[in-house]
């Protein structure tokens, strides 16, 4: 799917700014950057990476700054940016 | 006769030759101490050699000038493989970091790391651990000799040529106030050497005194000992987030409703947000059940202050001034009392104010299902906090309550473990979080009281596992095997060890 730059989310406390761009490789790449990175990093990618295949995208490049955001936060940041990088609303 | 009489008492007589008049006007001659010298001066005379033990205090929090002044100029005049023994350190010291990496300070023994210094020092900046004391266990452990003191260097607000010191300043000269001097006080009668170095050098007497000029060999002026403006900052700034509120207003409830709240009691709140808030919420209950505390506690705050004035809060005793207007009343007030260290809360001394506390109020970064409490290391397993009074207080009040939010952010603040051991369970009684109230099993009369008031009691692995289902599992922290830190209990046991954090 195609991609423009686009981004979701603040730098609160237990938000995670979410920024897509088009992929630079093959696949979704993610650059995370998390206060609780040691804990949690993994999940975070991993809630990321299935939030953007459910909505049938492959290949991105995601940069994403957490500040300790819940598994329904990253989905809703995610899915935000998502729409907002393709033009395709998913909530219609 | 006379020198027969001398002869047998090993002694001299008499020669007028040793006897000096001076007929100088004496507010002169007393300019002219023999104590006033410059820093470097002062290092010299006191005989500091590497290899020994310097000290400094912690009264100006996140504003302090000497630590970084002192170690700077140890530096510059070349001194090696010192140990720096603090009552705590800062965001502000970060350039120590330096000082380690060039040999200058080789151990450190403190209460608390923050910043960027704890976190180099848990990434293992240094080859001795720190020790971290208790403020209780630190003034044990200077008065037994297990931590002597070569040199201290102490912050003082004013100070005359002499060395009365306070940590207020009665001139109009007076540059920066921090109350009481209480952690300084041990130092200060202890050390082989006392260094005072101040920014507002008054006329003797500076009286009443903090630290009398008895213990005093050095007076150093300097142009600032530290910015009082950023003493209530970090740990101890006045909360407005409306979960620390609610945290506050329930622990107050718990005190009102403990048992404890009764004419005469004494209490103690800790630093942290939602715990300096409490005092807040008690202050109505007081007035409407006409109930007086016969003392508070601790870091003394403007609203410990305010009841005080009020007649709602009989005496105040502070080791610590917590803000400006506690470091105002210190000054002026006979009913506020300054404490040592040893005074506020040794273990193995029977008049520690600890041990006639009915009620203390605590924060934590952690809080287990055995009530152990970490308030020293961080869920990353980064230092990030001090013991400060913790284990002080915990074990020796009839009744402990802990506040701490459920999560702070997508970190657990109750765990099935805590990362770091500094206060044991079982000088813990309550835990309140905004999802509930937890009382430790040994105090089933607690827990039976607080009910009966209508309060919301849970089990703590309730609270656990609430903690986990909205967070998910967190992943265990990558720790190395080199130990970084060293947890010592207030009897001068050891509880824990910290290990350094690997990338």
């Amino acid at each position: 799917m195609e991609l423009k730059t686009a981004q979701a989310g603040t730098l609160e406390s237990g938000d995670i700014v979410i920024e897509l761009a088009p992929a630079t490789g093959a696949g979704i790449e993610i650059e995370l950057n998390s206060t609780v990175a040691y804990q949690f990093g993994e999940q975070i990618k991993k809630v990321i990476t299935e939030t953007l295949q459910g909505l049938d995208i492959t290949a991105a490049h995601v940069t994403a700054t957490d500040k300790g955001a819940l598994d329904c936060t990253i989905k809703a940041r995610t899915t935000a940016a998502a729409v907002r990088a393709t033009g395709k609303d998913v909530w219609m | 006769m006379i020198l027969a009489e001398a002869k047998k008492m090993n002694k001299e007589v008499f020669n007028e030759k040793n006897l000096v008049k001076d007929g100088t006007q004496k507010m002169d001659a007393l300019k002219k101490s023999p104590k006033l010298a410059t820093l470097e001066e002062a290092i010299k005379k006191s005989g500091l050699k590497d290899g020994m033990t310097i000290s400094f205090h912690h009264h100006f929090r996140g504003g302090d000038k000497v630590v970084n002044m002192v170690v700077d100029k140890l530096a510059e005049m070349g001194f090696k493989n010192l140990s720096l023994a603090a009552s705590s350190l800062q965001d502000v010291h970060a350039p120590l970091i330096e000082h380690i990496k060039n040999g200058v300070i080789t151990s450190i023994s403190t209460s608390g790391l923050r910043g960027k210094l704890a976190d180099e020092i848990s990434r293992g900046l240094m080859d001795t651990p720190v020790v971290f004391r208790s403020h209780g266990g630190r003034g044990s452990a200077i008065a037994t000799g297990e931590l002597h003191i070569d040199v201290a260097f102490i912050g003082a607000s004013s100070c005359d040529p002499m060395g009365n010191a306070c940590g207020f300043s009665r001139s109009e000269n007076a540059k920066s106030i921090c109350g009481s001097l209480g952690y300084a006080l041990p130092d200060a009668q202890y050390a082989d050497k006392v260094v005072i170095l101040t920014d507002d050098l008054v006329a003797y007497p500076n009286t009443p005194n903090s630290i009398s000029e008895r213990n005093v060999d050095f007076v150093v002026e300097v142009e600032s000992v530290g910015d009082s403006s950023k003493i209530a900052s970090g740990a101890i700034r006045d909360t407005k987030n409306p979960r620390d509120i609610l945290l506050a207003q329930t622990a107050a409830k718990v005190i009102v409703n403990s048992g404890y709240f009764k004419e005469g009691f004494s209490i103690q709140t800790g630093s942290g947000g939602a715990s300096l808030a409490a005092v807040k919420y008690i202050r109505q209950s007081m007035i409407d059940q006409n109930i007086h505390a016969s003392f508070a506690l601790g870091g003394i705050t403007a609203h410990m202050v305010k009841l005080h004035e009020e007649g709602l809060i009989d005496r105040l005793i502070d080791v610590q001034s917590f803000d400006r207007v506690a470091a105002e009343s210190i000054m002026n007030d006979p009913k506020h009392k300054e404490a040592s260290a040893n005074e506020y809360a040794s273990a193995d001394e029977p008049g520690s104010a600890t041990h006639a506390l009915d009620i203390v109020i605590l924060s934590a970064l952690e809080v287990d299902t055995e009530f152990n409490v970490n308030v020293l290391v961080g869920s990353d397993g980064i230092i990030r906090g001090a013991i400060g009074g913790h284990q002080d207080t915990a074990a020796d009040s009839a009744l402990s309550i802990i506040v701490c939010p459920l999560l702070r952010g997508r970190i657990p603040c109750v765990v099935d473990k805590v990362t770091t051991l500094i206060t044991p369970g079982k000088s813990v009684d309550v835990v309140v979080t905004e999802y509930g109230i937890a009382v430790n099993p040994n105090r089933p009369e607690i827990a039976e009281r607080l009910k009966a008031a209508g309060l919301n009691i849970v089990d703590i692995n309730w609270l656990k596992d609430r903690a986990l289902k909205t967070i998910g599992e967190p992943a265990a922290l990558p720790f190395g095997d080199k130990v970084v830190g060293v947890v010592m209990n207030r009897d001068g046991s050891v509880l824990d060890v910290i290990k350094n954090i690997a990338e």
